[in-house]
C-alpha cells in the first residue's frame, strides 16, 4: 500500500505520459519545429496532441473532483491563483522562445535523454541550469512570503 | 498527414490519461516543469512522487526506443550552442511562468484557468515566432 502510494502510482503516470509523448510525435524535435515554423511546409498535426489530452482530461477531471479526496493523498492540490502577473507572461514568453529555438519542451527533452543523443543531454543540462538559476534568484522573496503551494 | 493527426490524438489522449491518473492518485497537477523544478528547489514530502514520476518518464522513453525507434529524434537544423541556449530559456522561463506545455497547456486549460490560458497563448505565440524567424534566417543565409 505504502509503495503503491509513494512509488508505483506516480511511476505509472510518468510511464504512460512518456509513451503518449512518443506516440504523438512530441519527442521528434524536427516534427515540433515543423509545427512551430509557419514559413515552411507547415505540419499542424501536433495541435491534436493538446486537443486529445484536454479532451480526455476534461471528462476525467470532472469525475475525479467529485471524490472527497484522491486515492493516495489527503486532499486535492489544485492551483487557485487567477492573477495574470508580469512574471507569468515574461516566463511563458521566454519558455516559448526556447521551445522554438530547440524544438524541446521539458517533457520531451527528458524522455529524449534515453536516446543518448548529445542534443538531448545539452538541452536537459542547460534546462536544469535555468531552473536552478530561477531558484537561486527567487530565494529571498520566497523566504519573505509563504511558499507557493502548487505550481503547474 | 491523416495518420500523423491520428497518432497525435492517440498520444495526446494518453497524456490526458496520465495527467488524470496523477490527479486521481495523488491529487496533484502533472506539470513536468513543476515536477522537475520542485525536486531541484526542495526536499520535501513531494520528492518521492516527483522522482517516481520522472523515473517512469525515463523508463517510458526506454520502451519507446525499443518499440518505436524513430519516435525520438533530435533537431537536425539546430546547433548544440542553440540548443544549450534553448534549454536555459526553457528552464528559467517555465519556472518564472509557473508551468510548461503540460501544466499550463493541458492541466490549466482543462480547468479554464485564466493564468494558464494567458501563459499558453504567450508561449505558443513566441514559439511560433521564434521557430519561424530561425527558419527564415537560415533560408536567407
Amino acid at each position: 500500500m505504502s509503495s503503491m502510494h509513494r512509488i508505483i502510482a506516480p511511476f505509472l503516470g510518468g510511464l504512460v505520459f512518456a509513451l503518449g509523448l512518443g506516440l504523438s510525435g512530441m519527442t521528434d524535435a524536427n516534427k515540433v519545429i515543423g509545427f512551430l515554423n509557419l514559413a515552411g511546409d507547415w505540419d499542424p498535426s501536433l495541435a491534436f496532441v493538446m486537443m486529445g489530452a484536454i479532451g480526455v482530461h476534461l471528462v476525467m477531471y470532472r469525475m475525479i473532483l467529485k471524490r472527497q479526496s484522491p486515492l493516495f493523498a489527503d486532499r486535492f492540490y489544485i492551483p487557485t491563483r487567477r492573477d495574470i502577473s508580469a512574471q507569468l507572461l515574461v516566463g511563458a514568453a521566454l519558455f516559448g522562445v526556447g521551445w522554438g529555438l530547440g524544438g524541446f519542451c521539458p517533457g520531451p527533452g527528458l524522455v529524449s535523454l534515453v536516446s543518448f543523443d548529445p542534443a538531448a543531454g545539452v538541452f536537459v543540462a542547460s534546462m536544469l541550469g535555468g531552473m536552478l538559476m530561477h531558484s537561486l534568484l527567487s530565494l529571498p522573496s520566497r523566504r519573505a512570503r509563504k511558499p507557493a503551494e502548487a505550481t503547474c | 498527414m491523416l495518420t500523423s493527426i491520428l497518432w497525435a490524438s492517440v498520444g495526446g489522449a494518453m497524456i490526458g490519461l496520465a495527467a488524470s491518473w496523477i490527479l486521481l492518485a495523488k491529487g496533484r497537477i502533472a506539470g513536468i516543469s513543476g515536477i522537475i523544478g520542485g525536486l531541484l528547489s526542495a526536499r520535501d514530502e513531494q520528492s518521492a512522487w516527483r522522482s517516481s514520476f520522472l523515473v517512469g518518464l525515463l523508463v517510458g522513453g526506454g520502451i519507446l526506443t525499443t518499440i518505436l525507434p524513430d519516435a525520438i529524434a533530435a533537431p537536425d537544423s539546430r546547433s548544440l550552442v542553440l540548443i544549450g541556449a534553448a534549454g536555459g530559456l526553457v528552464g528559467y522561463g517555465t519556472r518564472l511562468g509557473s508551468g510548461c506545455t503540460s501544466g499550463h497547456g493541458v492541466c490549466g486549460l482543462t480547468r479554464l484557468s485564466p493564468r494558464s490560458l494567458a501563459a499558453t497563448l504567450t508561449f505558443m505565440g513566441t514559439g511560433f515566432l521564434t521557430a519561424t524567424i530561425v527558419a527564415l534566417a537560415a533560408g536567407a543565409r
